[in-house]
C-alpha cells in the first residue's frame, strides 16, 4: 500500500462491487456467513496489495480474481478432488426443445410473463449452485457478470478454450437443472419443440 | 459458393453462445445476423437463448447485507491503525 491517496482511492472505487462480488460468493459458497466471510478476505487482500494495482487495468476482474483464488484456496483443503466427472453429459438446447414452443407462444400472447421470466429467484440460483464447481464459476462470471472469455480466462488462469468448454457444460447442465422446476411448475408440455 | 441448405443453420448454432457473449469477429457477426434475419426457427433459437442468459442475470442478485458493509469497512480501518 503506497499512500493515504491510494487508500481514499481503494475504498472509493472497491466499494461499489460488493454488491456483485457478494452475490457471486454467496453462488460460490452456497450459504451466507462463508459469503460474508469470503467477502471480507476479498477486500482485505485486494486493500494490501491496492500498490500493485495497475491503474488503468480492470478492478473488477482484478477484485474477482481475488475472490475466486480465495474461494478455490480455502475450499480445496475441504474438498477431496475435482468433480468435473460428476456431471452428466446434456444435449445442445436442452430447454428450448422443451419449452421453446410454450416461450414463443407466451410472446406471441404478449403475455406480461414469458415462461423463463418464472423461474423464482431462488429456483435460478438454486439451479446454478447445484453445478460442479469450476462449471458454476464459469456460468457466473460470463452470464451474471458479463465477463468476456478473455477476462475469465486471466480471473482464473485457464486458456480461453478451457473457459469455452467450461461454459457451454455448465450452461447445458443449468438447462437441466432450470428443467427440473420447469417441471414441477407443470410448464412442460408433451408437445416439445423439434428441434 | 453453393452450400447446402442445412448449413448455416449449423455454423449458426455453433456460435449461438458466441454471440450472445459478444465474441464473434465483426464479419463473423454480421454474418450470423444475416442469417438470422432470414431465419425464422434459428432466430428463436436465439431468442431463447439470450433471454434465458437475460433471465439469469436479473435472478441471481442479493443484497449485501449491512453487517458485512461495516465489517469491510473496520476491516479496512484496522489495516490503516497497523
Amino acid at each position: 500500500m503506497a499512500g493515504m491517496a491510494d487508500k481514499a482511492t481503494f475504498a472509493e472505487q472497491a466499494m461499489p462491487f460488493m454488491s456483485s462480488l457478494y452475490s457471486a460468493a454467496l453462488r460460490m459458497t452456497r450459504n451466507g456467513p462463508d459469503a460474508e466471510d469470503l467477502v471480507q478476505e476479498t477486500y482485505l487482500k485486494a486493500y494490501r496489495a491496492f500498490g500493485s494495482f495497475q491503474e488503468g487495468t480492470n478492478l473488477k476482474s482484478w477484485l474477482y480474481k481475488i475472490l475466486t483464488n480465495t474461494f478455490i484456496n480455502a475450499y480445496r483443503a475441504r474438498r477431496r478432488r475435482p468433480v468435473e466427472s460428476d456431471m452428466e453429459d446434456v444435449e445442445d438446447l436442452y430447454l428450448y426443445r422443451r419449452l421453446g414452443g410454450l416461450e414463443a407462444a407466451a410472446a406471441s400472447r404478449s403475455a406480461e410473463e414469458t415462461v423463463l421470466d418464472g423461474f423464482s429467484e431462488g429456483e435460478v440460483k438454486a439451479a446454478v449452485e447445484s453445478l460442479p464447481e469450476q462449471f458454476r464459476i464459469a456460468v457466473v462470471l460470463a452470464d451474471v457478470e458479463g465477463f468476456s472469455y478473455k477476462e475469465i480466462a486471466d480471473i482464473l488462469d485457464v486458456p480461453i478454450g478451457t473457459v469455452m468448454s467450461r461454459l457451454h457444460r455448465g450452461r447445458r447442465a443449468l438447462q437441466k437443472a432450470l428443467h427440473t422446476y420447469a417441471s414441477e411448475h407443470r410448464l412442460v408440455s408433451p408437445a416439445d419443440v423439434a428441434n | 459458393m453453393n452450400r447446402p441448405v442445412a448449413e448455416p443453420c449449423q455454423e449458426a448454432i455453433a456460435t449461438l453462445y458466441s454471440f450472445l457473449d459478444g465474441e464473434l469477429t465483426p464479419d463473423m457477426r454480421e454474418r450470423i445476423q444475416h442469417h438470422l434475419d432470414d431465419c425464422a426457427p434459428c432466430l428463436s433459437k436465439f431468442d431463447f437463448e439470450s433471454e434465458l442468459k437475460a433471465v439469469i442475470a436479473r435472478k441471481c442478485r442479493d443484497e449485501v447485507p449491512e453487517s458485512l458493509k461495516l465489517r469491510v469497512a473496520q476491516a479496512l480501518r484496522a489495516e490503516d491503525g497497523s
